[in-house]
């Protein structure tokens, strides 16, 4: 069977001169970098070139501004803890945007529970944080602004320089979730005026067990993982060397390869939408249209009267990989909070489906995924929906295109299950 | 990829992908709509039944895999029994024909439960002379 890999925002394969560049830190080149001889030196060089690769990758001042640490989240914990446990002093209040990444987002929610603050600013029905908004959620207690660079779910391009220059202006240090973006959108720290960003290099082609953190010099950073005085005594634990090495080399491919692989995927996100568009009715595209305001990646797709999880596995067992953000799929039952935050409709909500594309993917197999989604997923599942039959008999209407004839299906939902829609 | 991996056991992924009683019947003697309060699937099951028997069962399910699975398996289950049977049909049986479902998967069962003991409401709200001898049990809140 045919495979075709949607879910290049989970994860991307090691590039194979990636994986050759990593293999001599796990055998001969094993020293701790921490160690003052030939082994620890020679590991601690490998890691200071990284730096370099990295910095320029984001264009840092200097390598010294860069942190390792053990994945994007973990460098999403320092960044939001960190700030605030070192700033307690001048203050307890945090922004950040409501579509923040859980590792944002919970280390936030940790932190109000020990007397910090936070201000979450809404975003519009595209997924969009407005500027004015950020300001306006200022206050002269506020230590931080977290808002991403663009999101993990609906890949929304959030106007990051003009929030860099209003927390410049204000003197509060802005931390940027770049996740989702590096790797695909150019990151430049100085121009978004980012004070923290993150990122890990597992989402270009590089090694997973690693995360990197940027901290511009000036800005005030607390470890909160405690023990050696590894990474400037930001982040005590001995250092993934190997993934290190790849995470350099993988940002600086990726730096020069970065036009070629995102007009890749944006020609082919464009052709799997209007694919998608014309083959399947009732589909919603949540976020932006793909353009300049969307990652060239992403496509976040609501199908109507079915559920997320059945159009995963079904996919799956036609050898196409996606995620989802329905309730279903999650351990809480709850579904996407910025699916939630952009008012999508509960039952439209529950019927999503992610596809994120890489630079390996085909226009073939973009054909394969519409006509496979179209005619083995929707298809099918809709036989499978009393609400598909509810709506031809118009019972209940649908969300994406109204005939004016009976109850929304979350009404619908609501009335059977008897809990507020 | 050489092997293939499941995310459910290899009975609901069958009852996934090869649903048993899938649909509707169109003379049914009773039919239940049912919601789940905590993710939003829906599932119904209509029913056929003569001289106080199951003769049929069909089921429509919104939901996710698991969902799916588990109303195949409910109306293969009932199928047969008497109405004092189904009565007393309960969400583990889904569950042990099913060979076990993943924890935050349970309510799946509970659905079905639910949306056949409506059914057999719905039957019996038609039937008052039967409903006299059978009261209806309540489905356990989140078993």
């Amino acid at each position: 069977m045919r495979q075709v890999y949607l879910d290049h925002q989970a994860a991307t394969p090691l590039l194979p001169e990636v994986f050759e560049a990593m293999r001599p830190y796990f055998t001969e080149a094993f020293g701790n970098p921490s160690s003052l001889h030939q082994h620890g030196l020679r590991a601690r060089d490998a890691m200071n070139q990284a730096r370099a690769q990295l910095a320029r990758f984001i264009r840092a001042e200097s390598p010294e501004e860069i942190f390792f640490v053990s994945d994007g989240q973990e460098a999403a914990n320092l960044a939001v803890k960190g700030v605030a446990y070192a700033n307690q002093r001048k203050g307890n209040h945090i922004v950040a945007a409501e579509t923040e990444h859980p590792a944002v987002l919970n280390s936030i929610e940790f932190l109000e529970k020990q007397g910090f603050a936070c201000t979450r600013v809404k975003v519009d029905r595209e997924g969009f944080v407005k500027p004015g908004d950020v300001e306006a959620a200022l206050t002269d207690q506020t230590i931080l602004v977290a808002v991403h660079c663009a999101n993990h779910d609906i890949g929304t391009v959030q106007p990051i320089a003009e929030i860099g220059a209003i927390a410049a202006r204000r003197g509060v240090p802005l931390y940027v979730d770049a996740e989702a973006a590096a790797g695909w959108a150019p990151i430049d720290v100085q121009a978004m005026n980012a004070s923290l960003l993150s990122f890990s290099p597992h989402k270009f082609y590089g090694p997973k067990g690693v995360g990197v953190l940027y901290r511009h010099k000036r800005a005030r950073l607390v470890s909160i993982l405690h023990g050696g005085v590894q990474e400037g005594g930001r982040r005590a634990g001995v250092e993934n060397v190997p993934a290190i090495v790849g995470a350099g080399l993988a940002a600086e491919i990726a730096a020069r390869e970065l036009p070629a692989r995102s007009a890749h995927t944006a020609r082919l996100q464009q052709r799997l939408w209007q694919g998608l568009q014309a083959a399947v009715p009732f589909l919603k595209l949540n976020g932006p249209p793909p353009g300049p305001n969307r990652l060239p990646t992403n496509l976040s797709l609501s199908a109507e009267f079915i559920e997320g999880e059945g159009q995963l596995l079904l996919c799956d067992m036609n050898g196409i990989a996606v995620a989802s953000g329905s309730s279903c799929v999650s351990k809480s039952l709850k579904i996407s909070h910025v699916l939630a935050a952009i008012g999508l409709d509960h039952a439209l909500a529950q019927g999503n489906l992610i596809l994120s594309l890489g630079k390996d993917n085909t226009e073939e197999e973009i054909d394969y995924v519409v006509e496979t989604f179209a005619n083995k997923v929707v298809a099918r599942l809709r036989s499978m929906s009393p609400m598909w039959d509810e709506f031809q008999r118009g019972l209940i209407d649908s969300a994406i295109a109204p005939r004016g004839s009976g109850r929304s299906s979350s009404a619908h939902a609501s009335a059977l299950s008897g809990k507020p829609a | 990829m050489s092997e293939s991996y499941t995310l459910y056991n290899q009975t609901v992924m069958d009852h996934f992908l090869n649903p048993r009683n899938l649909g509707d019947l169109p003379e049914a003697d009773g039919v239940g709509e049912v919601g789940a309060a905590a993710c939003g699937d829906i599932m119904k099951i209509s029913l056929r039944i003569e001289e106080g028997r199951i003769k049929d069962a069909r089921f429509k399910t919104f939901g996710c895999g698991s969902a799916i699975a588990s109303s195949s398996m409910a109306t293969e289950l009932i199928k047969g029994r008497t109405i004092e049977e189904a009565m007393h049909f309960s969400n583990q049986e889904v569950v042990q024909a099913l060979g076990g479902l993943p924890p935050v998967k349970i309510h799946c069962s509970v659905l079905a439960e639910e949306a056949l003991k409506a059914a057999l409401e719905d039957y019996l709200k038609k039937h008052p002379e039967l409903a006299r001898k059978t009261p209806l049990q309540s489905a356990p809140a989140g078993a």
